[in-house]
């Protein structure tokens, strides 16, 4: 109907002068966007299918190639913008609803951004992290808070199981399946030599990277994807998926068409069959039902493990929390409502959850005045974009945290949110053999090292700026913040001062 | 102009410290020559000392000095008082006007015992009642300040140069086997008396000479346990930390050092095997305790001194013996000016404690 007609949002301009009909732009798009056309012997461009990705662009070998926004346009209007008008000819075309993939692109304050940072001036010197030591390990787990001595006054190691992080970053869960074998070996190799550790995502582990155990968390989930006994004691820490940021209160969604002979093994799932995670877990359907199954975990592998509990950044996260963290968990990690996906629905990225930063301010704060917060650890992420969003995490009060959009942008993403296809040209969040093969893991590996190597540098010389030359003087740390721009409601709960104060 | 308290103010500082190892006991007339020598590392906006032994006719009471701003804040803070203490001695602080030294507050002094009743109500130990009651008055009753709580020790504190300090307290006139003593530099405002060093609580007293780029990180976690920084400075901070750790985990004294200023991960692997882990779970354990940024400090206790400095040493700070005698300070003419002829000197490293005992306990 001509109505469902959408004029594309990009269009491929080609310089004609520059183009040698190489055809390399044909080959590199999944989405047969490229055409060779016979007839005038020229390339021609279907902008209908393109998807942003910059796949063509990259690899056009004389730069002939680039992707622009159409501007082609809806009558001006503020309220029903170009974008709500062609979601309702989809939706009343379809009756679908609206699936997206990554984390939340509307314009709503991003706080990481209205916050500024502290540095040493005259009362107090800074410190060079080129010529003195700066200190970023961290240990994530439960703290005794109490000390326990033996016959001959020798301090007892009574500490629950610790994870030790060389840097306090990790990369987050993404499962095999929504993501490529590629990808999995890339951030597994790079957790190892990074000394961090990667998450498994509810899509089990591969036996191919058993040998990575010690580096990796290997993730419950409602769907119990993947998870026997083995699963368990591979990693070195369990974590149990209660929400997502990108679309808290619904589960993962992986189409059968992902589905592939590799994934049904290590998904434990029929070839070709959907892996729709119930929105619950059916066994937790309170706070005492989820102390149930962090014991069991515990128990089954001998409490040597720390048990992780990620929640979705929500209204109510800073009580959840407390739960959670009276519940036997050990590390609590909060995601935020910017966090990515590789399917959501639209309206739940977009409208459900809440951002991070103030998510981490209120745990962070609720679990102080309950006076429980060294009985876990906090993990935060969705979306930390760079080091200065790490930075202001922990000065807020976290442990670590979890970046995920980040370390796929430093495969080779390029946020064109379209994960949901399966035909990503990056090699990324696809399953397709000839897609997956082009992302050489030990490119992506080095790229990744690199990435993070980068941040713990930045990272070193603005605590050296504040005079800290370790991490664990910067947790909580909020003095060292100032909002900007910020109402006093935002700062209380930050718990911060506005610049200038 | 806010107030300390209201908000923090970075200070710059000088210390000194005298400890005599046989209990003698000295008036505060050395102690003051020591640190007027230092001088120019204050700006007049704060004083203190602290002096161990000073009450024997009250060893078995805690000695409570209190300012007070106003006649109402004085009748609360005895109200309170009396309802959890038996006092068996009150009185005005002995002072001599001094015309450097002004702004007073009232300046009271108590001797006094938990209620028998009212602890045992309580069910708790003695010093964490002691220390519960000092925190509520401090924290709660507006224009009462609890500034000293030990027994057989006291601090003295003002606005003003140290040396007016000592001289306004007729330190003279004291007698202890250990001294510490304070000149502050603060930055920004009019120093308050209650923002002067010493920062005490229980025996407890501390001096601190620096800025720790830590302190917020600190301070939330020490105020999971009962404690209050209402003043928002370093010292306060860091004497809570102690407490924390020493009464109320029972960490001895080296121990609490290697948490406070923990040892680089890199010498820590470097230590044999048993040390290393003893090492890592201290730092671990108590990680938001770490203290970084720049600090030099004393630590006074019944019957002992700890002095320690940040573990990068960003901050001057040298020990001298003489005899039995042990002398510490910020700079070594300030050791001199009292004692020229020295036994040994030496400047400790960073994060490595030196703790002074009374020998045979004093005894």
């Amino acid at each position: 109907m001509p109505i469902d007609f959408l004029y594309p949002e990009y269009e491929v301009i080609r310089n004609p002068g520059r183009c040698i009909s190489c055809r390399i732009c044909e080959r590199q798009c999944a989405n047969g966007v490229h055409l060779f056309d016979d007839k005038t012997k020229k390339m021609t461009a279907d902008e209908s299918k393109c998807v942003c990705c910059h796949r063509c662009v990259s690899l056009c070998p004389t730069r002939a190639l680039k992707i622009v926004k159409t501007d082609h346009a809806f009558k001006e209007n503020a309220n029903w913008t170009g974008k709500a008008i062609t979601e309702i000819y989809r939706q009343a075309g379809t009756g679908g609803m609206l699936l997206s993939s990554m984390g939340n692109p509307e314009p709503q304050p991003i706080y990481w951004d209205k916050i500024l940072i502290n540095a040493s001036q005259v009362t107090n010197p800074p410190i060079d992290p080129l010529r003195e030591p700066m200190e970023t390990r961290t240990f994530l787990g439960k703290k005794p808070g109490h000390i326990e001595r033996d016959a001959q006054g020798n301090i007892v190691p009574n500490l629950s199981p610790q994870l030790a992080l060389d840097v306090p970053v990790m990369f987050s869960a993404m499962s095999y399946g929504s993501i490529s074998y590629n990808s999995h070996a890339a951030l597994a190799r790079a957790a190892a030599a990074l000394g961090t550790y990667y998450n498994t995502g509810e899509g089990g582990l591969h036996k191919d990277f058993y040998g990575y155990g010690p580096h990796t968390i290997v993730q419950v989930a409602s769907g119990r994807f993947g998870v026997y006994k083995e699963y368990l004691e591979a990693g070195a820490a369990i974590e149990i998926k209660m929400g997502q940021g990108a679309k808290p209160g619904i589960g993962g969604h992986l189409p059968g068409l992902k589905v592939g002979p590799d994934i049904s093994k290590t998904r434990m799932i029929p070839e070709g069959t959907d892996a729709i995670s119930p929105a619950p877990h059916h066994d937790i359907y309170s706070i005492e039902d989820l102390r149930q199954l962090v014991y069991s975990l515990k128990e089954a592998t001998g409490y040597q493990k720390p048990v992780f509990v990620k929640i979705a950044a929500v209204h109510n996260v800073a009580a959840i929390a407390s739960g959670v963290a009276r519940s036997g968990a050990d590390v609590i990690c909060i995601d935020g409502y910017r966090g990515g996906t590789g399917a959501a629905p639209t309206r739940i990225r977009d409208n459900v959850g809440i951002p991070v930063e103030l998510a981490l301010a209120a745990v962070d704060q609720r679990l102080r005045d309950e006076g429980i917060r060294g009985q876990v650890s906090i993990v935060a992420g969705g979306s930390i974009r760079n080091s200065a969003d790490l930075l202001k995490a922990i000065a807020l009060g976290a442990d670590a945290c979890y970046i995920a959009t980040a370390a796929l942008l430093a495969l080779g993403c390029h946020l064109c949110r379209t994960c949901q296809a399966g035909k990503c040209n990056w090699g990324i969040a696809t399953q397709r053999p000839d897609l997956v093969e082009r992302l050489d893991p030990e490119t992506g590996y080095q790229r990744l090292v690199n990435l993070v190597t980068a941040w713990d540098h930045e990272l070193k010389e603005m605590m050296g700026g504040m005079g800290i030359n370790s991490i664990e003087a910067l947790r909580g740390n909020r003095l060292m913040l100032r909002g900007l721009g910020l109402t006093q409601k935002e700062l209380d709960i930050l718990g911060i001062k506005h610049a200038g104060e | 102009m806010l107030k300390e308290g209201q908000v923090r103010i970075p200070a710059g500082c000088a210390i000194s410290g005298i400890f005599s190892r046989s209990g003698a006991r000295t008036s505060g007339e050395a102690i003051i020559k020591s640190i007027s020598t230092m001088h120019d590392r204050s700006n007049g906006l704060g004083g203190g000392f602290a002096g161990y032994g000073i009450y024997p006719e009250y060893a078995d009471f805690y000695a409570f000095h209190v300012f007070y701003d106003t006649q109402a804040a004085r009748d609360a803070c005895e109200d309170f008082l009396e309802a959890h203490f038996d006092i068996v001695n009150l009185s005005k602080i002995p002072t001599r006007r001094h015309p450097r030294i002004t702004d007073e507050p009232m300046i009271w002094r108590y001797f006094v015992n938990p209620l028998h009743v009212k602890l045992e109500a309580s069910q708790l130990d003695e010093r964490e009642y002691v220390a519960r009651c000092v925190i509520r008055v401090n924290d709660q009753l507006e224009g009462a300040y609890i500034f000293s709580s030990g027994k057989n020790m006291g601090v003295f504190k003002a606005s003003g140069y140290p040396e007016d300090v000592g001289a306004y307290y007729r330190l003279e006139e004291y007698s202890a086997y250990s001294w510490t003593c304070h000149g502050r530099y603060p930055t920004n405002t009019p120093g308050w008396w209650g923002g002067a060093h010493p920062f005490a609580l229980l025996d407890w007293s501390v001096v601190h000479n620096g800025e720790i780029s830590s302190y917020d990180a600190n301070r939330r976690f020490i105020e999971m346990f009962g404690y209050k920084c209402n003043l928002l400075t370093d010292t306060e901070a860091i004497t809570y930390i102690i407490d924390y750790l020493g009464r109320r985990q029972g960490l001895t004294l080296p121990e609490i050092a290697q948490v406070i200023a923990a040892p680089f991960w890199s010498t820590i692997e470097s230590r044999p095997a048993e040390e290393r882990a003893r090492l890592t779970y201290l730092r671990n354990a108590f990680a938001p305790l770490l203290v970084t940024g720049p600090f030099s400090i004393l630590v006074g206790f019944d019957g002992g001194l700890m002095a320690l400095n940040d573990r990068l040493k960003l901050r001057s700070m040298v020990v001298g013996e003489k005899g039995d005698t042990v002398y510490i300070a910020s700079e070594e003419c300030a050791i001199r000016v009292i004692e020229p002829s020295l036994d040994r000197i030496w400047a400790p490293r960073g994060g490595e404690p030196v703790i002074v005992t009374l020998d045979k306990g004093g005894k």
